[in-house]
């Protein structure tokens, strides 16, 4: 078969064309975006297959996790990040807690009509590179257009697959008291860079997004020997949502030392003009590990030698609490709650 | 950030409360109430109470700015924004107070109206501007910190002569308030003494307080909103008491004075003028204790360009916001605190903002119940 005569195929316009409803109509038009701008930028031999489904390899040994997460994210770029790597690290990050390997993600957008083809571009590319580096491949996919005023742009779903060893077990059911409670680095990173990137708030700042896929950490952390009981990526609702999940699920209280949460000045500086809690912000590349107390040094030495833990530290333990309070010694010597974050964090106003 | 972090020192704390314990009279009672909604979140976020001896004790009193306002001014914003069809702007907090047939802003933006959230009020002169088809309408609250820049935003929209911004404004004034409670004192509230707002003084200054120390005897001390500044406040108000002083004292002199802002103070009069009466929630109707426009700003004026008359309206029957705001009970000697009234789920205003005395209590200290 001779090549097609080039003027009779019209490439995509990257840089000034737009999404129109006809890229999710299931023609021509839907099959040129897949092959010209996810297919180009994510392409692997599942991918390729070119089915509704990838064929996968069945893993050999362990059990499989799977773990699935919606991105939707304003602004869709941030320093830091964009919402295309966001959504590989985030669901990586899920699946990895899991104490498992991570394989292979599936991703699924929807666009918004009118949404700049070049954008979503940078978001592909950032999407395509955040999953070589992680090197779990995206081997299948779905696109959907809706109409303008419908979306936000674009948003991503993606499921993550993995293989976690036979025996190993982690669950936030399994903190118990005598524990010790780890955090892997500074708190409040991500949340406050999104915040800073709403123009509407007025602040610069040099903050940038913490997102990262974290499963090189969790393997050093697993090979370390100390007994892992849990792992969570404090995300969403920050800190303070993770421990109380935690502690509700395990039925134990925990009392943290704020003295030793680590928090950046800029982002102190920041969530101290705004009036919020680092504790509440969301995370996207840090991880809270439980474990006994006689494995928390080596735990903590194997999370600081790898270069996403070196600011970790030792926050806090659990312990006995029919309440399943989370609380605190606050760097002033008083006592606090750690509550439950109620509704959206806001700025208070006096 | 320094300079916050040497106003949350521990160290220095320990060695104050070590002193604080040394100069208390252990034979007698002290009580003390923060005015400032600021000053529960300090001491309830940073745990200022348990570095004080047993024998001094912290009332919570009613400067949040939400927790006073009443019911019928949020059913008035909610008028607005469903009969009226504006587009109602306002501070978060705001967002979730309970008002009438159980709505709140929040509940009826879910029902269609059109409520933002923003965090200054020259957001809603942006909107005001960019939406030259919508009437854009600012539900203006709290205390002195936040009236000038609702003036300035009048001001402005003045200036652009914009047709479509008005402003409900529910600002009110801090001495009326502290009055009101210095009234109840003795009959139904102890109280030795006063730590004054921060925020507030910086506008006002210090010399608002000067008759309250005289006429009712009372120590008034101003303090800023870090916990050291409580904490150092609370000692000179425990020194005043057992030298039987009662003088007003600024403690926050990196930025109150005696005279305050006088340029803050001038840009409200000129766009402000006291209203006859107003309600608040939980100290019922104080006379000349909030302010509206200017006849000059009448265009302005919500209630005038909507013709919005004000209804009373009661607080729900189980809530003691009331007492709470006057000092005479605590959080969680309401019978629906924690159950019935959470933050999820808030029946009073004082379980709305952080600075709330329930939600305070809710959030930081319910511990110390159980
Ligand atoms: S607990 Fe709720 S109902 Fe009771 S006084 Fe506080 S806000 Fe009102």
């Amino acid at each position: 078969m001779s090549e097609p005569r080039k003027n009779y195929v019209r490439p995509l316009d990257i840089k000034h064309g737009r999404v129109d409803m006809a890229h999710g109509a299931g023609g021509r038009a839907m099959a040129q975006l897949i092959d010209e701008l996810f297919a180009r930028h994510l392409g692997n031999e599942w991918l390729a297959q070119g089915d509704d489904g990838a064929v996968l390899p069945a893993p050999g040994a362990g059990r499989l996790v799977m773990a699935t997460d919606s991105h939707v994210v304003s602004p869709l770029f941030f320093p830091g990040g964009d919402i295309g790597c966001l959504s590989v690290h985030g669901t990586i990050n899920d699946v990895a807690v899991m104490g498992a390997q991570p394989l292979w993600l599936s991703a699924a957008f929807i666009l918004e009509e009118g949404f700049p083809l070049a954008d979503l571009a940078r978001i592909v590319e950032s999407m395509a590179a955040a999953a070589k580096a992680a090197g779990v491949p995206i081997v299948t996919g779905d696109t959907k257009v809706v109409e303008r005023g419908k979306g936000d742009g674009v948003f991503i779903s993606t499921t993550g697959v993995g293989v976690i060893v036979a025996g190993r077990e982690l669950s936030g059911c399994r903190a118990r008291p005598g524990d010790v409670i780890l955090l892997s680095g500074t708190l409040g990173d991500h949340g406050m860079a999104i915040m800073a990137g709403r123009e509407s708030l007025g602040f610069e700042s040099p903050i940038v997004s913490d997102t990262a896929a974290l499963h090189g950490l969790i393997a050093t952390m697993l090979d370390c020997g100390a007994e892992l009981r849990v792992l969570r990526d404090p995300t969403r609702g920050g800190l303070a949502t993770t421990l109380n999940e935690i502690a509700r699920q395990s039925g134990v209280g925990m009392m943290l030392q704020e003295k030793v949460v680590p928090v950046s000045p800029p982002v102190a500086a920041a969530c101290e003009f705004l009036g919020l809690d680092p504790l509440y912000v969301a995370n996207e590349g840090k991880l809270v590990a439980i474990c006994a107390a006689n494995d928390a040094e080596r735990l903590l030495a194997a999370i600081r030698a790898h270069p996403l833990g070196a600011h970790a530290a030792i926050i806090g333990s659990v312990h006995e609490d029919p309440h399943h309070f989370v609380q605190m010694t606050t760097a002033f010597g008083g006592r606090r709650i750690v509550d439950w974050l109620s509704g959206d964090q806001l700025p208070r106003i006096c | 950030m320094k300079y916050i972090d040497e106003f949350r020192d521990g160290e220095v704390a320990q060695k104050l409360a070590a002193a604080i314990g040394r100069e208390v009279n252990p034979d007698r009672r002290y009580h003390f109430m923060e005015f400032c909604g600021g000053h529960t979140h300090a001491i309830s976020r940073y745990g200022v109470t348990d570095l004080l001896p047993d024998n001094v004790r912290m009332i919570h009193g009613p400067g949040c700015p939400v927790c006073v306002l009443p019911i019928g001014r949020v059913d008035q914003a909610i008028r607005l924004a469903l009969a009226h069809g504006v587009t109602l702007c306002t501070y978060g907090d705001c967002l979730r107070v309970p008002a009438s047939d159980g709505l709140s802003l929040l509940k009826a933006k879910a029902q269609g109206g059109d409520i933002r959230m923003i965090y200054s009020c020259a957001d809603a002169v942006a909107l005001a501007q960019q939406n030259p088809e919508k009437q854009v309408v600012f539900f203006a609250i709290g205390f002195e910190t936040t009236t000038p820049p609702t003036a300035v935003a009048i001001k402005q929209a003045a200036a652009l002569g914009l047709k479509n911004f008005s402003v409900l404004c529910c600002h009110v004034l801090t001495p009326p308030a502290i009055a009101s409670i210095m009234e109840g004192v003795d009959e139904q509230l102890q109280l030795d003494g006063f730590v004054g707002p921060a925020h507030v003084s910086t506008i006002i200054g210090s010399r608002p307080y000067e008759p309250f120390a005289a006429q009712y005897r009372k120590p008034v001390v101003i303090a800023g909103f870090e916990p050291l500044d409580v904490l150092l406040a609370i000692r000179m108000l425990i020194r005043q008491v057992n030298e039987g002083r009662a003088e007003v004292e600024n403690e926050f002199v990196r930025a109150v004075d005696r005279d305050g802002n006088r340029k803050a103070q001038a840009l409200m009069d000129e766009v402000f003028e006291l209203r006859e009466n107003f309600e608040w929630r939980g100290l019922g109707t104080l006379p000349h204790s909030a302010r509206r426009l200017r006849a000059e700003f009448a265009e302005f004026d919500a209630e005038r360009r909507f013709v919005l008359a004000y209804r009373p309206v009661a607080d729900h029957k189980g809530c003691d916001c009331g007492e709470i705001l006057r000092g005479i009970k605590r959080p969680q000697e309401c019978k629906l605190f924690g159950t019935v009234c959470t933050p999820e789920n808030p029946v009073g205003s004082c379980m709305v903002s952080s600075e709330g005395a329930c939600a305070a209590h809710y959030t930081y200290g319910r511990y110390k119940d159980v």
